[in-house]
């Protein structure tokens, strides 16, 4: 078996690489991946403790599911609006995002 | 790897060899079903929709980074000290393992458990896909005027 602590180490290694690219990437579509980077850390910790965890059971899995299914339905809206914000601004930048602060 | 790229198209192409990793990381953990899952809706349908964004908008982007520290320099030690605190908060607690269980089909299991104890998440679930697609199709419908 994979020693349980690689594998926590391994997700927050993930979650910590997804929070500097959400924090520091200019793109909005890479910053949007590494949203769903955090995403995935967090199924991975999930699915680890749901097969060597205190009381393993199948009910991790279907969290980390239901969580992909959230996931694809965020990805899809945060691309819709990148379509929308590009049409109206023709740029894709985060730095360009600033329709409020005006 | 996948941030250190400068175009945006080769970091999405990287995304999803990193969704393939944690597919492969789920067949590890004898998740089956879950690592098929991911690779049909990460590595197939997210990874294949970024790279329809990123076309659809200058998919000549290339990160012009003018690497601000000043910038850098808080993202950085912030994300480095929460991972180094993560680190030692795994290293110092004991993970006790239950003895593996002998899991039967996983799929079936899945199946089973997803129909009977957890059948309105399931529903709400499809609700929330749902109010996804319409939201989409609205937000990104050319208005005409």
């Amino acid at each position: 078996m994979v020693p349980v602590p690689s594998l926590l180490a391994l997700s927050a290694v993930l979650f910590t690489l997804g929070l500097f690219g959400a924090l520091m990437k200019r793109s909005i579509v890479i910053v949007l991946i590494s949203i769903e980077l955090m995403l995935n850390a967090v199924n991975i910790n999930l699915v680890t403790f749901s097969r060597y965890g205190m009381a393993p059971s199948v009910a991790g899995q279907i969290f980390a599911l239901f969580n992909m299914t959230v996931a694809a339905a965020e990805i899809a809206v945060g691309l819709a609006i990148l379509i929308v914000f590009y049409r109206s601004r023709n740029s894709s930048d985060v730095e360009d995002m600033d329709l409020l602060k005006h | 790897m996948m941030l250190s790229f400068r175009k945006v198209m080769y970091m999405a192409l990287s995304a999803g060899g990193v969704f393939l990793g944690v597919a492969g990381i789920y067949i590890l953990l004898q998740a089956d079903f879950l690592a098929f899952a991911q690779i049909l809706i990460y590595a197939g349908a997210i990874t294949i929709l970024m790279l329809f964004a990123i076309m659809l908008t200058k998919h000549d982007t290339v990160e012009e980074s003018p690497f601000t520290w000043g910038k850098a320099l808080p993202a950085g030690i912030g994300t480095f000290g929460t991972l180094l605190f993560i680190l030692w908060t795994i290293r110092t607690s004991s993970w006790p393992v239950a003895q593996a269980v002998p899991h039967g089909s996983n799929v079936s299991e899945i199946g089973l458990s997803l129909f009977r104890t957890y059948a309105i998440p399931f529903e709400l679930v499809s609700l929330v896909l749902i109010v996804a697609l319409v939201g989409t199709v609205v937000l990104a419908r050319k208005e005409e005027d």
